[in-house]
């Protein structure tokens, strides 16, 4: 947790689970997947083996575009533990093509010049363990 | 509306609010039997009254289980729901509900915690790096104030909400902080000094932040029955609401909170409108928590907090809509991280003509209390309460 990894920013190794293998599999090969829910066709964000509609376990999982607007963001200046080396830096919700919103980080870029509706690209930041951590940097 | 309605079925009979900001010299079960002493006195009663248990993340070990027996209350009823800061208000709900069913009679609710001194956060940080979101979220440095800046950044670009306007929110509280002898923060603040502090994470300054502070706080709601036998002045409670936001499977809307849903249920259920209130308890973790439940509870339109809060409409007296009163989690107290205690502590004092004189509100009859538990920027528990001076 104290590595700063590629892009200055702590790469916590993520907990991998039965439900969410997947996913983080195709991170490590700098593929973004998702589950779309076999019913209603929503995209399932945090990865999970079901909609979030009450009752559908069923879904397919696919490979989404990486592509995505920012929906909102802010430049963290002060925040104790782990994190403080790396600030100051961008924490944002990013709005993915396919739907979901998804929290994230903005990297690769001056964080001052991040903002609302800009276009921004899935990067892979490498955890020690494998899986990779789904940030953007500006499209 | 449901059938069977608690309007006016259960009452406040007691409340606490711990003295103190800073408890190094306590352990966390200390405090919650003195606040459960103290609400007890208020009422005129004893432990030995106590049938009905409620406490929620900031109990420790086993939660109510742990207290009933560190506490020797002797229960037929026990409530852990646990929704962070705003669970004291979803106690009280479940209080009423129980006591108009005719199950309890005396209800205890308390909160303590030791964030200043303690070390520790509150309660359930275990629970939080096990839940299913854990790794979707902890990697990317998600701080408090970095969440609530979510929010605050996207009412910003939506409603055109300015740092100025989330100042008059602290400016506010800081003008009732001043008459609160136990306040953390005393000092009144200008707009100006809100803006010109540190920015924590953009747009939030750290004068838009809560305190943080050790202490605690108890209610105690009791029958109709048990009500007429006591002297005290008790508050009925005339409606309840809560709900649950949350990110709806990646698609959350960061400008509404839970508000939108608990406010109108406790509106109805209390057969009263924003317009009849006469004082809010507003949930202040940050300025912008309380700009964004105004609007959702329907005392401005969606998205003119930022007008409605100025020229000092929050501010007692004189203001359109007086708001916390005691000073709020922004300037008095925000024991354990979590301010729903003290939101309906300082409604009961409203209510019963006991706040501080010079913030005391002129005949106030009908108050509001809302609690928000969780964060802005994932998932909340959203509750509001009405309470009267009389039924």
């Amino acid at each position: 947790m104290s590595e700063l990894g590629q892009f200055g920013l702590p790469v916590p190794p993520p907990t991998v689970n039965l439900e969410t293998q997947r996913f983080w599999d195709a991170t490590a090969e700098g593929r973004l997947v998702l589950p779309r829910c076999d019913n209603c066709g929503h995209v399932v964000w945090y990865p999970r083996e079901r909609c979030n509609q009450p009752g559908s376990t069923s879904v397919t999982w696919f490979e989404a575009s990486g592509r995505g607007t920012v929906y909102s963001c802010t430049v963290t200046r002060r925040i104790p533990g782990s994190w403080r080396k790396a600030a100051p830096f961008v924490l944002a919700y990013v709005e993915l093509e396919e739907g979901p919103r998804v929290l994230t980080n903005i990297v690769g870029c001056d964080p001052e010049t991040v903002h609302i509706g800009q276009a921004v690209q899935a990067v892979f930041d490498p955890t020690p363990d494998g899986p990779a951590l789904l940030r953007f940097t500006p499209a | 509306m449901p059938s069977v309605t608690i309007r006016g079925k259960a009452l406040i009979a007691g409340v606490y609010e711990h003295p103190g900001r800073e408890l190094p010299d306590r352990t966390l079960p200390q405090i919650h039997a003195e606040v459960a002493a103290g609400a007890l006195a208020d009422a005129g009663l004893t432990l030995a009254d106590v049938d009905a248990y409620y406490s929620a993340g900031d109990a420790p070990g086993f939660g109510a289980l742990s207290m009933a027996e560190y506490l020797g209350l002797d229960l037929t009823y026990i409530d852990d729901t646990e929704t962070g800061g705003s669970a004291y208000l979803v106690h009280v709900q479940h209080a009423a509900a129980a006591i108009a069913a005719g199950q309890v009679n005396v209800a205890l609710i308390t909160l303590a915690g030791k964030p200043r001194t303690g070390g520790a956060g509150p309660g359930g940080s275990a629970r939080f790096s096990s839940a299913p979101e854990a790794s979707f979220e902890n990697q990317f440095g998600m701080s408090v104030p970095g969440g609530y800046a979510l929010a605050a950044a996207r009412h910003m670009h939506e409603f055109g909400t300015t740092s100025e306007q989330l100042a008059e929110v602290k400016v506010a509280a800081s003008t009732h902080a001043r008459h609160n002898p136990h306040a953390f923060l005393q000092d009144v603040v200008t707009v100006d000094e809100v803006v010109s502090s540190p920015v924590i994470s953009d747009p939030l300054h750290r004068l838009d932040c809560c305190v943080i502070t050790d202490g605690g706080g108890a209610l105690v709601l009791v029958s109709e029955a048990v009500a007429a036998s006591l002297d005290r002045h008790c508050v009925p409670v005339l409606g309840t609401g809560t709900a649950i936001k949350h990110t709806s499977g990646g698609r959350i809307d960061l400008t509404h909170t839970g508000a939108t849903r608990s406010g109108p249920l406790a509106f109805a259920e209390a057969g009263v409108t924003p317009a009849d209130i006469d004082y809010v308890s507003i949930y202040d973790s940050f300025t912008i928590t309380v700009l964004m439940t105004l609007e959702d509870l329907g005392f401005c339109e969606k998205g003119h907090g930022g007008r409605f809060v100025s020229d000092g409409a929050l501010q007692s007296p004189g203001g359109e809509l007086p708001f916390n009163t005691d000073g709020g989690g922004l300037c008095n107290n925000h024991p354990a991280n979590r301010g729903g205690m003290t939101k309906v502590v300082e409604a009961v004092r409203q209510l019963r003509g006991e706040a501080h004189p010079a913030v005391q509100v002129h005949d106030c009859e009908l108050a509001l209390a809302h609690g928000t538990g969780g964060s802005l920027a994932t998932r909340m528990g959203s509750a509001t309460l009405v309470m009267g001076r009389s039924t």
